[in-house]
């Protein structure tokens, strides 16, 4: 099995390079002598595909490609203390579009505007418009070159849900039903009871995205203009209110039938607990899918379903601060009463190249960037496992062939690719918080409280109240103002 | 002319000969001391073209003293539970006795005395805080979670540590290897030992998983609960840090006189004995060297909570060196210089209070 997927990606590369260098015309040679330092996170995923592909690369056009890692928690920090003090010694870096704020604002990052309408390679208008027109873009240019697609999903074992003579979950109380049923059940066939649901829960990791999507369908009900995370008239952060209330419980309660030690746990591992069969429901971005094909780790083939983030029926009234039900008014996106918003967490890895590097530098980063997202790469890239590159291409949703190939069913993929769509197209979609210093508001105070909230040390109210002085702090330091403005001005207002 | 030049030339060769070293200490040293110390009183803010860095006075330090930040730096305080008492009383009959030695040696300086006052002060507050907030509704602050490993730490570091310098001080078989072996976890580098034992302590999946099932601990979650996690984060630093201590005892033990402890073998002095009246005495002033040295080494302690459980669970194992850390990468520089100059603040008083209260009076007694 192991044989056969390397056959299928070595021979996917090779007809990657044949038609790139057909369609580009690109002159061998063209970057002889260029080294281009790319950053990214330690992975294996993101960072796996840019290194894999970086010699082809170098074939192709003579540049050499550095891939240099960091943990994810430092890699925002370690772009801006080699671009702001002058060093730029990274030239483009893989990073999350929602940090562009912070690095565009200083003038670090290269506006690609240009060079993305000249490049017919890259084939811009195949990208789906949430990432062309949103994620990719800062201040009307565009700064980033997509290469994931990021929403957050709910994946359940078919086999279990079947046995169990459940449906995949619409709201959040069917997703605690099911975990509650399917705890302590043995799933994976080793005599032992497994888990009912696994949520990637550490701090200092990529653990605060999970709130947000619990979070978001009770918090935003009326489109992505009308956001989730503050109150569009003054920026007083919704996080005090009945409904952030229900999403820290049901946060809280999906820690019962999780692993014992759940809260130490980083996305990969529980990628792994699902794999390997010990899970009957997670939360994550769409790695999970491709995962579950991979012969050399999965045991849940052909046995995974996804949906799009469970809804709820309640939603919040921002004058009172109550939860009310969900009726043509509240909820006018509902579908059959549930009223869903899932998020778009992170937006996506995208490409940045660093404004200051040397012009042939910045042409031959720019060209990396583009080649890993043509199609001919990039929609083989999506539906492997390892490269954490999730369907961000319309040609990557109409194109049942390539995930057929990698060893997906016709109906997993319907399935799969449906989820994503489904979080795509949907109008009530959470936008991730992109206001200068996102990072503290997100990574620092949200991620602490909720760290607290599950280690024991904080009340939901303690907890609520944590993040709202936090928040609250953060702008006023800022400028509540300015922030203001910014956040308005990413929703669209 | 020509010999006043020489003269002068000759008289100032040991400035010019120092000078490299205290420009490269300039330049590497005291520069970026005093860029932090302004850092701490100040904002860094990005802005259009560039970023800019703005004085803010005292309010980096009062957030973290009084401010939002006060959980995270101070704690969380409560109640003091009965049982906790016991550690503001234990500070004051130690700084007491360290004042009384002080005062009956005859040496006393005014400078001397409020330094004295200064580090009394500072270890009682110190005790107090980490009384008013380990109780049941209270919650530890960086500050007093670096305390513990400092103080637990470093402690039963030097205990396993002397005991088994003590143990290879004898004439074993074999005292050869195991003194390479005891030597080893002090090669590796902090980060591979993390990781090393981020794997090992990993009751369902890690390589020792078998045998944690076997002793009955398959199900035992220490990342979920604070007193557990810490209790982890210690083990692994003694794991690391005990060979240190190891050796350099071992050393100061091989070199006390053989002769006092054959004599006082030969009159029938036990083990003990020997030990209290002769190889105590001999090796203390080392000892409380070695464990100086530990004490300002453990309170920038950062690799193996970051790697082991990245502070958590909620903030329970993170030292005031990941809380810098944490800061300094989500770009609050201005915090994080403010948190790493109360941690200089706190070492600087604590060791000199120990150097003080504890390796001069042991000095002292020797002399």
């Amino acid at each position: 099995m192991k044989s056969r997927l390397s056959i299928l990606t070595g021979t996917a590369a090779g007809l990657a390079l044949a038609l790139t260098l057909g369609a580009r015309g690109a002159s061998a040679g063209e970057f002889d002598g260029v080294t281009v330092n790319v950053m990214t996170f330690t992975g294996p995923q993101i960072a796996e595909p840019l290194q894999r592909r970086a010699p082809d690369f170098e074939k192709l056009t003579g540049a050499k490609v550095n891939v240099i890692t960091v943990p994810f928690s430092d890699l925002y920090q370690k772009l801006l203390t080699d671009w702001a003090s002058g060093t730029n010694s990274i030239d483009a870096a893989v990073f999350a579009p929602q940090w562009m704020v912070d690095y565009v604002t200083p003038g670090y990052l290269e506006d690609l505007t240009s060079r993305i309408a000249a490049d017919k390679d890259l084939q811009e208008d195949d990208v789906a418009p949430f990432f062309r027109d949103f994620s990719q873009k800062f201040g009307g240019k565009i700064y980033t070159v997509t290469l994931d697609g990021d929403f957050q999903m709910v994946y359940y074992r078919t086999d279990v849900l079947q046995k169990l003579g459940k449906q995949p979950p619409k709201t959040w109380d069917d997703y605690i039903d099911i975990a509650k049923a399917a705890q302590g059940q043995d799933m994976n066939g080793d005599g032992k009871g497994d888990y009912g649901s696994c949520i990637s829960k550490k701090r200092n990791a990529q653990a605060y995205w999970a709130i947000i999507s619990i979070a978001g369908s009770f918090l935003q009900s009326k489109g992505t203009k009308e956001g989730s995370f503050f109150d569009t008239k003054d920026m007083s952060p919704l996080t005090s209110n009945e409904a952030f209330r229900r999403a820290l419980e049901i946060y809280q309660e999906t820690t019962k039938y999780g692993p014992p030690d759940e809260i130490n746990l980083d996305v990969g591992d529980t990628r792994k607990l699902f794999t390997s069969g010990q899970c009957a429901l997670s939360l994550d971005w769409g790695d999970i899918g491709t995962l579950a094909i991979d012969p050399t780790e999965s045991k849940v083939n052909d046995k995974v379903g996804a949906v799009v983030i469970p809804g709820t029926t309640k939603v919040l009234d921002r004058a009172s601060g109550k939860l009310v039900a969900c009726d043509a008014n509240t909820c006018p996106y509902a579908v059959d009463g549930v009223n869903h918003a899932p998020f778009a967490a992170f937006g996506g890895w995208s490409g940045g190249v660093n404004a200051h590097a040397q012009d042939k530098v910045k042409a031959a980063a720019y060209a990396f960037f583009s080649y890993m997202s043509q199609p001919a790469q990039s929609n083989v890239d999506v539906t492997i496992g390892k490269t954490g590159f999730n369907p961000y291409r319309i040609s990557q949703f109409k194109g049942l062939d390539q995930w057929e190939k990698a060893g997906m069913s016709e109906a997993a993929a319907k399935n799969y690719l449906g989820a994503i769509q489904d979080s795509l197209n949907n109008p009530n979609m959470v936008l991730d918080l992109r206001i200068p210093q996102n990072q503290k508001y997100e990574q620092v105070v949200l991620d602490t409280a909720i760290a607290r909230m599950l280690a024991g040390e904080l009340s939901i109210d303690d907890t609520m109240k944590a993040i709202t002085d936090g928040w609250n702090e953060a702008t006023d330091e800022i400028g509540r103002d300015s922030q203001l403005a910014a956040y308005k001005a990413t929703l669209g207002q | 002319m020509g010999r006043p030049l020489s003269e002068w030339i000759d008289r100032q060769a040991d400035r010019l000969f120092i000078l490299p070293a205290v420009v490269a200490i300039l330049a590497f040293s005291i520069f970026p001391l005093l860029v932090s110390a302004y850092l701490a009183v100040s904002r860094f803010q990005l802005t259009a073209g560039g970023y800019q860095i703005r004085y803010i006075g005292w309010l980096n330090f009062k957030k973290i003293l009084t401010g939002s930040e006060q959980f995270h730096f101070l704690g969380t305080f409560a109640p003091i539970p009965w049982f906790a008492w016991i550690l503001p009383l234990l500070a004051l009959l130690f700084v007491g006795r360290g004042l009384r030695l002080y005062l009956t040696t005859g040496r006393v300086t005014v400078l001397g005395a409020i330094g004295r006052a200064i580090s009394a002060a500072l270890i009682v507050a110190l005790a107090t805080l980490i009384a008013a907030t380990c109780g049941p509704h209270g919650g530890l602050g960086t500050v007093s979670v670096t305390l513990m490993y400092v103080v637990i730490g470093v402690s039963f570091q030097f205990l396993l540590g002397l005991g088994l310098a003590m143990l290879c001080a004898q004439r074993i078989r074999g005292r050869g290897f195991f003194r390479v072996v005891f030597m080893i976890p002090l090669m590796v580098t902090p980060v591979g030992v993390a990781y090393t034992f981020r794997m090992m302590a990993d009751m369902t999946q890690g390589p020792l998983s078998p045998l944690w099932r076997l002793l009955g601990l398959g199900d035992l979650t220490w990342a979920s609960q604070g007193w557990s996690a810490r209790l982890v984060v210690m083990v692994g630093d003694a794991w690391q840090w005990i060979p240190f201590i190891f050796i350099v005892l071992l050393a100061a033990i091989e070199g006390q006189s053989r002769e006092q402890v054959e004599a006082a073998s030969l009159d029938g002095a036990g083990f003990w004995r020997i030990f209290r009246d002769i190889t105590w005495p001999e090796i203390a002033p080392v000892a409380a060297t070695v464990v100086l040295i530990r004490v300002i080494e453990a309170f920038k302690i950062i690799d193996l909570p970051n790697i082991l459980t990245n502070g958590g669970p909620g903030i329970a194992t993170e030292s005031l060196t990941l809380h810098s850390f944490i800061y300094w990468r989500t770009l609050d520089l201005g915090g994080s210089a403010a948190v790493a100059y109360s941690l200089l603040f706190i070492s600087t008083v604590f060791s000199v209070s120990f150097f003080n209260f504890v390796v001069q009076p042991v000095r002292s007694a020797r002399k």
